[in-house]
């Protein structure tokens, strides 16, 4: 072996750091470039739709009246159309969802998982434009003559069950909004639960335990804050939905008086009215839509992450 | 979900059913035809008694032909180098080994003389008798002290709060918690330190009223004076329990146990049992020169 030689210390040229200050310098430009990006969307919403908010005050978001032609514009019934519309698909796909997740984490065997896991995550590239289709002339077909017709028929008389059953209206547009939330839900809490240590199932074994008793009191509590997280994203990615939403829900500009009554989301109200709306205090109320959405969604998005993360590190090998 | 009475394994295979008191009785005999057959055993017989024991994970074959017979209330140590499936056999003895899919165990593993591979032998109960403490403490992260103290207890229904109460007491004076605990136990496990993370998991066995302990290297990952008292804890604990513990602690087997299994690992790669005996000659006077190079630091 030669010597050490302190010249193999020293830096090899100043050149040789330049790819590493660009390489440094550029995806720093970049990942701030995104940050800006979306504080600037943020503002861009509040400036263009600040006129709404200043001719109508507390009105635009407590309203019911949306009316173009005497120009006053109220957002509840988006904002309750939005809310009810996800909220069924909430009520649906939830405990499919989670049940899917148990399935795949803990109880299939691998060959079977992998193939199920990535078909469930297929229904995820699956167009939203064709899930209205098949809304249309599949889905809302099926359930005005099936479940909505037997519902107003034994149920009718409680009001929120109340006829006539349109096939196109809130419960489609929750149907559908279900099925495309599946994917979301089940993939987060797949990997959720997936991330929970052997270690807390073997103890609860340990204990004289079965495979649902170690599922139901070891697994699901140690995970739970993640499943709470995987389901509100879901909630988050209904909410926000557009295209599938429009071809289903009826575009009505009222608030809904049943389950099957015909209702309108914010984003669905957006993209139909925006082409032919005045500039002007029309154009600002449906700017000022967006951003009552993109806060809703903001703040549900950001509360779901920070569940996820907490279960991912709260559970670990402690 | 099914409402289970707690059934003893006895209960289980029909054997006549001890009477309550029975463990300070010195030795059931009534119980013991099926072991009572064995020639050359005037002692007690063993509480454990394994018999031609191989362990496969699927076409691997982990563990080969042990032969071992475990006295009741007392420490059994199991020592040897990594990977010669000291944890595999360990787990064979409640069927905890059956969780890993593609395992498969041939020979025969006797409680009380009863086979705890019969068909009739639900593996969930077996487990409520014959418990576990693992490597890492594993308290529930979501339950308090209290919680769980008594987790395997509410598996069985019972759930009457003084009578868990009694348990959590009873538990955890035992696992010698008590004492640091009792203002707490409404606080998360995980706020405990390791060391009596692991206590609490010793509690939270004992609280289902098990016979025999597995412990697999319960003290590794803990610190000197942690590694202590769970030390010091076991050599109570042998009064009342039957313990069998893993550890790769030499030094540790010769504290707290009563006799030691060396296990070392064969051409194929199979783990297999090299000597049996007192703790106290196994150390000092071994029979076999594999044994004599491990207790005595030449390999492993």
């Amino acid at each position: 072996m030669t010597a050490f030689s302190p010249s193999r210390l020293a830096r090899r040229g100043s050149g040789s750091r330049l790819p590493d200050r660009l390489f440094r310098g550029s995806s720093r430009v970049l990942a701030w470039a995104l940050v800006v990006s979306l504080i600037g969307l943020g503002a861009m919403l509040l400036v263009n739709g600040w006129g709404a908010f200043a001719t109508f005050g507390p009105a635009f978001v407590i309203g019911t009246d949306w009316d173009p032609v005497k120009n006053i514009y109220g957002a509840l019934p988006f904002i309750v159309g939005t809310l009810l519309s996800s909220a069924i698909a909430l009520v649906i796909a939830a405990p499919i969802g989670l049940l899917t997740a148990i399935f795949l984490a803990e109880l299939a065997p691998r060959r079977v998982a992998i193939p199920l896991t990535f078909t469930i995550e297929l229904l995820a590239a699956i167009p939203s434009v064709v899930f209205g289709l098949w809304g249309v002339f599949v889905l809302s077909p099926f359930l005005q003559s099936t479940i909505e017709a037997w519902a107003v028929d034994t149920l009718g008389w409680i009001p929120i069950f109340a006829g006539p059953p349109f096939g196109v209206g809130l419960f489609a547009a929750g149907v559908i909004l279900s099925i495309m939330i599946l994917p979301t839900i089940v993939s987060i809490a797949r990997e959720v639960i997936g991330s929970i240590p052997n270690s807390q199932r073997e103890a609860m074994y340990a204990l004289g335990a079965t495979r649902w008793e170690v599922v139901t009191r070891a697994v699901l509590p140690a995970a739970r804050s993640g499943i709470a997280g995987a389901i509100i994203l879901g909630f988050g990615r209904a909410l926000g939905e557009t295209m599938a939403v429009t071809m289903v829900i009826g575009n009505a500009q009222s608030i809904p008086q049943s389950l099957f009554d015909q209702a309108q989301t914010i984003a669905s109200q957006i993209a139909t009215t925006f082409n032919e709306a005045q500039v002007g205090i029309q154009t600002s109320s449906l700017i000022a839509l967006g951003l009552v959405l993109l806060v809703i969604t903001l703040g549900l998005n950001v509360g779901a992450r920070v569940l996820v993360g907490r279960t991912v590190t709260g559970a670990g090998g402690r | 979900m099914a409402i289970k009475t707690p059934v003893s394994l006895n209960g289980v295979l029909n054997v006549p059913e001890p009477a309550a008191a029975d463990r300070s009785a010195p030795a059931r005999p009534e119980t013991f035809d099926a072991v009572g057959a064995m020639p050359a055993q005037p002692a007690p017989s063993p509480k454990l008694q394994i018999r031609g024991l191989n362990v496969f994970y699927g076409t691997f074959r982990a563990v080969r032909d042990v032969d071992l017979a475990i006295p009741g209330r007392s420490v059994t140590a199991i020592i040897g180098p990594s990977g010669c499936g000291k944890s595999t056999f360990l787990r064979t003895l409640n069927r905890m080994h059956e969780l890993v899919p593609g395992t498969r165990v041939e020979g025969s593993v006797r409680l009380d003389g009863a086979d705890v591979y019969a068909t009739d032998v639900d593996p969930v109960e077996l487990r409520r008798v014959v418990g576990m403490v693992f490597q890492r403490p594993n308290p529930f992260p979501t339950m308090s002290i209290y919680d769980n103290v008594v987790a395997g207890v509410r598996l069985t229904g019972r759930r009457a709060k003084s009578e868990l109460d009694g348990i959590v007491e009873s538990s955890l004076r035992r696992a010698a918690l008590w004492s640091e605990v009792k203002d707490k136990l409404k606080e998360n496990g995980t706020s405990l330190s390791g060391g009596q993370q692991q206590r609490l998991c010793i509690a939270r066995a004992l609280a289902v009223d098990p016979e025999v302990i597995l412990m697999d290297e319960p003290a590794s990952a803990l610190d000197p004076i942690a590694t202590l008292r769970i030390e010091e804890l076991i050599a109570e604990l042998r009064e009342t329990y039957t313990i069998v513990i893993v550890t790769h602690n030499m030094q540790q087997a010769a504290r707290v146990s009563d006799q030691t299994a060396f296990f070392s690992m064969g051409d194929d790669r199979a783990g297999y049992l090299v000597e049996f005996g007192p703790t106290s000659r196994i150390f000092t006077n071994p029979l076999h020169q594999l044994t004599e190079d491990y207790v005595s630091g030449r390999f492993g």
